[in-house]
């Protein structure tokens, strides 16, 4: 089977999905990163392909997410993009008259707004991470809750009790003096969804026009809580979809289809002997350059080094040859 | 007298022929680093903003290195700017510094006042030594600020861009250790005419215009060099202030440039009539005169907790809407991760780059 491989290698979850000719998605797979990109990038792979029966022929590999250079050096990435961008391009590609993406994961939290299928602005939360996934994993472990059951119990509530949303510490020390008074926990969860959702409206997609279909993603859109939450705020549908929590990954998928098939090009995919065989490891050393003193990491396979950054000058990163930056075209 | 000042860009190549000229030793402030920026953080307020730990550190850093005497700029209005020298001053003299701070006031419009502030400096200068030193020094600025052009220009349009970068560094290298005018004539033509020669590629490139908050549209280091970042992604930018625009319309009121101070300001007008401190209405203004001359995209930056630019960023909105141009605003503070930065800056020429596609695209539709 011919099919494109996405992948996003995100601060919390790495992603992978195969997409076959006709964009459909084939096989997704949903891993915790737990610190290790390499790893993640690795175990992740062999397990998408498991997934498939049959061979499979991959002929074309793009890269999204914080690891999205990591993952392109490991995998031969023939497109390397943003978040912004992947995102707005599932999404489209599912939803051809998306208006607002409302994207929410582990670290960061964004908003898109969309125009016949082509990005006319975005945001991205700045320095603070409150109202995030991360956010919502401590909470839930303080009240004693796995995260998976966090949105049902939430919906189960009548009279959601009212937090603090401007900040996350806050809203925190509310949340427990909340708790102290003997609140039900389903109405402190709601509680929680509902300042959650004050403080993306006023943080992220401040000043923003929200128009339909809006369409919530990222992996806490996995939380029921959330979603009714945002309707109740915004007062109307708010659209999940089916892979909601690897929409990254599709997005890659697709860019690096148009690409490969629109430029006739070859894929510069790795395939398994690369990427299973070696033995990756990245080292990092501080270069004595200047006194910026920075940390230069350095991805190895087998001792030989495909692959430098971190360096503000550039100067090992350039080294290789072809940079990782170069990589940015558009499809 | 060993005097030191505050780093800002390539200005400082100026400043120190200026100081130069008037027969006073200088120290130079050290390149900021991590380092610089880690000693600002350390003894300036948490509050402050980025500007004012990076002088701080570069002061410690320069009596460190024997420097005695710091001219600073003064500064009047809402913005935190004016009360700059006086916290620094007291924050090194706090930590133990024994040294002589000397406050240049910008001059209500009158140009002896700025030479008398300069006289004081410098004693044992002579009336013509000085008005020489200032000539001198305008010449270096003026000449640092075509080079800075060409390479906004050139470095977008380049194949090999470490090259391009390299050229720079040097040309500017070299205008610094010029020491008089035939020498700042002769010095940069080779390496600009040499950055001219690189082989270009054929790509699309996008125009964006940088605006903001002065120091950080001046200093690379306090806004992740922007301009070569976006250079590298094929993007040729215009600021909105030059270091010699501002000298001109702030010191000598206008006298030695054209300037297009009150042009921009009309442009701001429909918007934001009133001066809300730092460059707060120029920044509205700048937004609206990129929009109509045609540019893809505008961005705006400046360091976190700046008020000026706040004000400016919930008017760019509007302008946003009305002149139908793609604003995007990036504050900078003191973390070290510049990822979180390339992927917006990325993601920002991403969209103007399918925008700017798609329009194309329905353009040769209607004409079919």
């Amino acid at each position: 089977m011919i099919c494109y491989l996405g992948v996003d290698i995100g601060s919390v979850s790495s992603n992978f999905v195969l997409v076959d000719q006709r964009g459909k998605v084939r096989e997704k797979i949903y891993l915790r990163t737990q610190g290790n990109p390499v790893k993640a990038i690795r175990e992740g792979y062999m397990k998408i392909k498991e997934g498939i029966e049959g061979k499979i022929d991959i002929r074309g590999v793009g890269t999204t997410g914080s690891g999205r250079h990591l993952a392109s050096i490991l995998l031969g990435a023939d497109i390397v993009k943003n978040e912004i961008t992947a995102h707005a391009v599932a999404a489209s590609y599912l939803y051809p008259d998306v208006r607002t993406i409302i994207e929410i994961g582990g670290q960061d939290s964004k908003i898109i707004i969309m125009e016949n299928g082509i990005v006319t602005d975005f945001a991205m939360n700045t320095v603070c991470a409150a109202g995030t996934g991360s956010f919502l994993d401590q909470q839930a472990a303080r009240l004693n809750i796995p995260i998976e059951d966090f949105g049902r119990k939430a919906v189960a509530s009548s009279q959601p009790v009212r937090i603090a949303g401007r900040c996350g510490v806050f809203a925190e020390s509310d949340m427990i003096h909340k708790q102290q008074m003997g609140y039900p926990v389903e109405d402190i969860l709601m509680g929680l969804c509902e300042a959650l959702v004050r403080n993306y409206m006023n943080n992220v997609a401040k000043g923003k026009r929200i128009a339909e279909p809006v369409v919530f993603q990222g992996g806490v859109a996995a939380n029921i809580g959330l979603r009714k939450a945002f309707e109740k705020f915004l007062g109307c549908r708010v659209i999940v979809p089916e892979h909601y929590n690897v929409m990254g990954a599709i997005g890659a998928a697709i860019l690096a289809k148009e690409y490969v098939e629109g430029y006739g090009r070859r894929s510069l995919f790795k395939g398994d002997d690369f990427i299973l065989t070696g033995d990756f490891v990245s080292q990092s050393f501080t270069c004595n350059g200047c006194a910026n003193l920075c940390e230069v990491v350095c991805i190895k396979r087998d001792d030989t080094p495909l692959a430098y950054w971190g360096d503000r000058c550039l100067r090992w990163e350039s080294s290789l040859g072809r940079g990782s930056r170069e990589n940015l075209k558009v499809v | 007298m060993k005097v030191t000042y505050p780093a800002m860009g390539n200005t400082g190549i100026a400043i120190k022929a200026l100081l130069k000229g008037l027969k006073l030793e200088v120290v130079p402030p050290p390149p900021i680093t991590r380092n610089t920026i880690a000693l600002g953080v350390k003894y300036a307020p948490e509050f402050a903003c980025m500007p004012l730990k990076i002088n701080v550190g570069n002061f410690i850093e320069a009596l460190d290195r024997g420097a005695d005497t710091i001219v600073m700029a003064g500064g009047w209005g809402p913005c935190r700017f004016g009360y700059y020298a006086q916290v620094e001053r007291e924050i090194l003299r706090d930590l133990g510094y024994d040294f002589k701070m000397v406050i240049l006031e910008a001059p209500d419009f009158k140009l002896s006042e700025l030479f008398s502030q300069l006289r004081a400096l410098a004693e044992n200068v002579s009336f013509i030594e000085a008005v020489r030193a200032v000539k001198f020094a305008w010449h270096k600025l003026r000449t640092v600020e075509i080079v800075e052009r060409k390479r906004e220009y050139f470095l977008p349009r380049v194949k090999d861009k470490e090259e391009a970068e390299k050229l720079y560094t040097r040309c500017l290298e070299a205008l610094d250790r010029a020491n008089n005018k035939e020498e700042v004539d002769k010095a940069w033509p080779e390496y600009m005419a040499e950055l001219e020669r690189l082989e270009r590629h054929d790509e699309e490139i996008l125009k964006i215009g940088l605006l903001g908050e002065i120091y950080t549209v001046l200093e690379p280091a306090s806004n992740y060099n922007i301009v070569s970042h976006l250079g590298r992604l094929n993007v040729e930018v215009t600021r909105n202030i030059y270091a010699s625009s501002w000298v001109n319309d702030h010191l000598l009121g206008g006298m030695l440039l054209k300037s297009d101070h009150k042009h921009i300001i009309k442009c701001a007008y429909p918007y934001l009539k009133y001066w809300v401190g730092g460059h707060g209405q120029e920044s509205v203004g700048s937004a609206v005169d990129f929009a109509r001359k045609g540019y893809d995209g505008v961005i705006q930056i400046g360091p976190l907790t700046c008020m000026p630019e706040i004000v400016a960023q919930s008017i760019l909105h509007e302008v946003k809407a009305r002149e139908g141009i793609p604003c995007m605003t990036l504050y900078f503070d003191e973390h070290a991760a510049d990822a979180g930065i390339a992927t917006r800056l990325e993601a920002f020429v991403d969209m103007l780059k399918r925008q700017k596609q798609r329009e194309r695209k329905m353009v040769k539709e209607r004409i079919i």
